[in-house]
């Protein structure tokens, strides 16, 4: 088996609503991670808190590849995946003003958030730790016999992790159902790929370990979608795992306190006016008349109100209680006290 | 309605900045992720951006203005069709708007003045857990404890089809040391899983199954080799629990020999009881006898939790007496009396415990009654059967292999003289391994170890006999 190189060119089939759903939510992550901005801004959110804002096109366009059962599992910056795979908003936001309404009851934070009904495994705070957790989840689907796959989103920071090149080898040697994708936003942090690995490509390390995978459009959803098909046959097919490199770019520093002095603002502008993936998928539906301006304004004010009400929900929810700092340590029983 | 853009925190830490620099002037048509103005941390210069679109309507403060509160508006944002007067209406500067004002008045994480109580009370007066494992007349059978590991992992694989186990060198060599002989004949490839040698991607891996509904045994061949995968044991396993507000955790086992074997030195040679014992979220267990290897592994595998199981390379080969029940377990959290004793309390737990029998042994002989504890689980720790015993005898000995520093022996130690210190007649000693890598020469290894003398005199010190 050997690794190769799919540009994809076919558009998968789409039809004008599908259309018009990626576009509202890519939105949706947009305007509510500005919103997360603004109340971080206003100290309702705090410690750290990574903005999704540019990369939309990569979680849209893969839950529009998944079916019920499947997993997801992601790093920290995670508000976009926990959205795109149908979390509520108004959890997503109490979680990061840290509110007992979140999905963690406030104690996990914008890092560490998890939702078993929706299958979303976090939110994990150290980087590529969650790349053998996520093969474990596929580990078991396999052991379990059904035909689920599981996403293990990471970046190009985490690519370099030794766990991934363990994970990577384990799970082709069991034929895991896992699909990895490295949403290659070129700045780990502040480090560009240029100045991190000398390797011209992430997906191509695949090889080495007999994995099959391909470089994606990640400003371009049709193209994410259109991959994200491919993988998951290939995966639920039961042929190993799958390795998809996202190309995408993220507008806003790596944290809210990054100032992003390692990149020009050309080179954001340039991304935000040419390769804006929102703004793709709008001009797509305006181009080929499956959207007026007033369907798409109608949009707008619908994903306003929806993050609005998000917003409001987070700053009323109260704090946890708090006898919630001696729940939730030990599963079926109070903690042990220890002196 | 015209909107106040407020100075924001830009950092965890923020709490004033210097406005640097505007962008933008009043008049000015501004859209979502234009940058208005630059401002000034403690850590570094940054962009500011819109997040709203609107026209800048009136700018508040001036560029160059240093100690801007965060959350005091800074300029105001008209919306569509609105024109300056609209300024007016808005609040004046200094002033916080609406929405800043929760934050503005409660300080971030307002902490309580004191954290609530635990919800288990301690016991004023504490009474022992200890009591018989199995109803007397049991019959017996003497097992290795490593027969009496294999046998707990294979009847619980037999119970139920979700545990399985992995590692290194666990399924066609039949365990490096031989504890799992004979389980990939009984339940076959799909159960009993070789890796290749990744300890920390395979302690992830079965983390993830763990939290994907399955009862993973992640076998390390030694728990020095654990620390290639600390991370995952801590970070993942333990913490998710609580971090997912009780929607997921893993219900697993990590196993494997720990602490000193025999001449192989100083990577090889270490005691982590202490390590895993002082985190929230796992439970610890280091077994002595082949009854409590079977006995707590089993309610290992039951257990809900993530648990570290403590074995000891010294004694696998060892046997003991093993109940013959069809379903044997020990509960975690209680700890065991090997022997009962007046004149002083001796504490210890895993391969500690040859140490602290031999002593009593010896010191009986000399007409000192101690009275022997064996720990068994680490946490759950069972502090109760200690601080009666400690009551009774007014004395206690503390033995372990581990370092002396940061001790679980440390901890047991502040424990007692936290809640018996009127009860005490002598310090509280503690007989740990010493405070060097462990070396190979023979003559050293031996030295850098506890000893039984040690043990002997340490009682003899503290009952002044």
């Amino acid at each position: 088996m050997a690794a190769r190189k799919t540009t994809a060119k076919a558009k998968p089939n789409v039809s004008a609503e599908e259309l018009l759903g990626y576009y509202k939510d890519m939105l949706l992550i947009r305007r509510f991670e500005e919103k997360a901005g603004q109340l971080y801004g206003m100290g309702l959110i705090g410690g750290f808190c990574h903005l999704y804002i540019g990369q939309e096109a990569v979680v849209v366009g893969l839950e529009a590849a998944a079916k019920p059962g499947d997993k997801r599992i992601t790093s920290y910056r995670d508000h976009g995946h926990m959205l795109a795979c149908g979390m509520d908003p108004k959890g997503v936001m109490a979680e990061l003003t840290g509110r007992e309404g979140g999905y963690s009851k406030g104690k996990g934070g914008s890092m560490h958030m998890f939702s078993k009904e929706k299958d979303f495994y976090g939110g994990h705070g150290i980087v590529a730790a969650q790349v053998p957790l996520g093969a474990g989840l596929a580990f078991s689907d396999k052991y379990k016999g059904n035909d689920n796959v599981t996403f293990i989103y990471f970046g190009d920071g985490a690519a370099n992790q030794g766990q991934v090149y363990e994970t990577y080898n384990m799970a082709e040697i069991w034929d895991l159902p896992a699909i990895f994708v490295i949403e290659n936003n070129q700045y780990a942090m502040g480090t560009s790929t240029k100045r991190s690995t000398r390797s011209p490509s992430y997906w191509e390390r695949g090889a080495a370990y007999g994995i099959e995978g391909e470089e994606v459009d990640g400003m371009d959803v049709l193209a994410v979608k259109d991959a994200g098909d491919r993988a998951v046959a290939y995966c639920r097919a039961g042929k190993g795992p799958y390795i998809l490199e996202i190309k995408t770019y993220r507008y806003r520093g790596h944290s809210m306190s990054d100032p992003a002095k390692y990149r020009t603002r050309d080179e954001v502008q340039k991304m935000r006016e040419e390769r804006d993936a929102i703004e793709m998928i709008r001009q797509l539906l305006l181009t080929g008349d499956h959207a007026t301006e007033d369907d798409l304004k109608a949009v707008d004010k619908e994903v306003k109100d929806i993050v609005n009400e998000s917003a409001e929900f987070a700053k009323e929810s109260p704090e946890p209680a708090l006898e919630e700092l001696w729940t939730d340590i030990y599963a079926d029983e109070v903690p042990q006290e220890t002196a | 309605m015209a909107t106040e853009i407020l100075m924001p925190a830009l950092s965890p830490t923020m709490e004033e900045g210097t406005l640097a620099k505007w962008l933008v002037k009043e008049g000015d048509t501004v859209s979502s992720g234009d940058i208005l103005a630059e401002i000034e941390t403690d850590k570094a210069t940054m962009e500011f951006e819109a997040v709203d679109e609107g026209t800048i309507g009136k700018i508040l403060v001036a560029e160059g203005t240093e100690g801007v509160k965060v959350n005091s508006p800074i300029a105001v944002l008209l919306e569509e069709g609105e024109d300056a007067s609209a300024v007016e209406d808005a609040a004046p500067a200094g002033g916080g708007g609406d929405e800043a004002k929760p934050a503005a008045d409660e300080p971030r994480g307002k902490a309580p003045e004191k954290a609530p109580a635990r919800v288990a009370e301690e016991e004023p007066t504490p009474k022992s857990k200890a009591s018989p494992d199995w109803p007397e007349g049991t019959e017996m059978v003497t097992q290795t404890v490593r027969e009496a590991l294999r046998d707990a992992m294979s009847e619980e694989m037999r119970r139920d089809e979700s545990v399985f186990i992995m590692g290194e060198e666990v399924a066609e060599y039949n365990g490096a040391y031989k504890i799992t002989q004979g389980m990939l004949d009984e339940f076959g490839a799909r159960r009993v899983i070789d890796t290749p040698i990744t300890e920390h991607g395979f302690a992830g891996i079965g983390v993830g199954a763990a939290f994907g509904g399955l009862r993973p045994i992640v076998e390390f061949m030694t728990f020095n080799f654990a620390m290639q995968a600390i991370d995952q044991i801590i970070n993942s396993a333990a913490k998710t629990l609580y971090m997912s507000g009780g929607q997921m955790g893993a219900p697993m086992v990590f196993r494997g020999p720990n602490g000193a074997a025999a001449r192989v030195g100083a990577q090889h040679s270490q005691d982590y009881a202490a390590w895993y014992a002082s985190i929230p979220g796992l439970k610890v267990v280091m077994p002595y006898s082949a009854s409590d290897a079977k006995g707590l592994m089993k309610t290992a595998i039951r257990d809900p939790n993530p648990v570290i199981f403590l074995e000891n390379e010294i004694l696998y080969g060892k046997s003991f007496e093993v109940p013959k029940l069809d379903d044997f377990t020990v509960p975690f959290g209680k700890a065991r009396i090997w022997r009962e004793g007046s004149d002083v309390t001796i504490v210890s737990w895993g391969i500690g415990m040859t140490y602290a029998l031999e002593a009593a042994g010896k010191l009986a002989a000399d007409g000192i009654e101690a009275e022997v504890i064996d720990l068994r689980t680490l946490r759950p720790c069972d502090y109760e059967t200690v601080l009666a015993s400690v009551m009774k005898t007014n004395r206690c000995v503390l033995v372990e292999e581990g370092f002396p520093v940061a001790s679980f022996s440390d901890h047991m130690a502040s424990t007692i003289m936290q809640r018996a210190f009127d009860y005490l007649d002598a310090p509280v000693v503690t007989c740990t391994g010493k405070d060097v890598p462990m070396p190979y020469a023979a003559n050293l290894e031996k030295l850098a170890l506890v000893t039984t003398d040690e043990v002997v005199e340490a009682v003899r010190s503290v009952t002044y006999k």
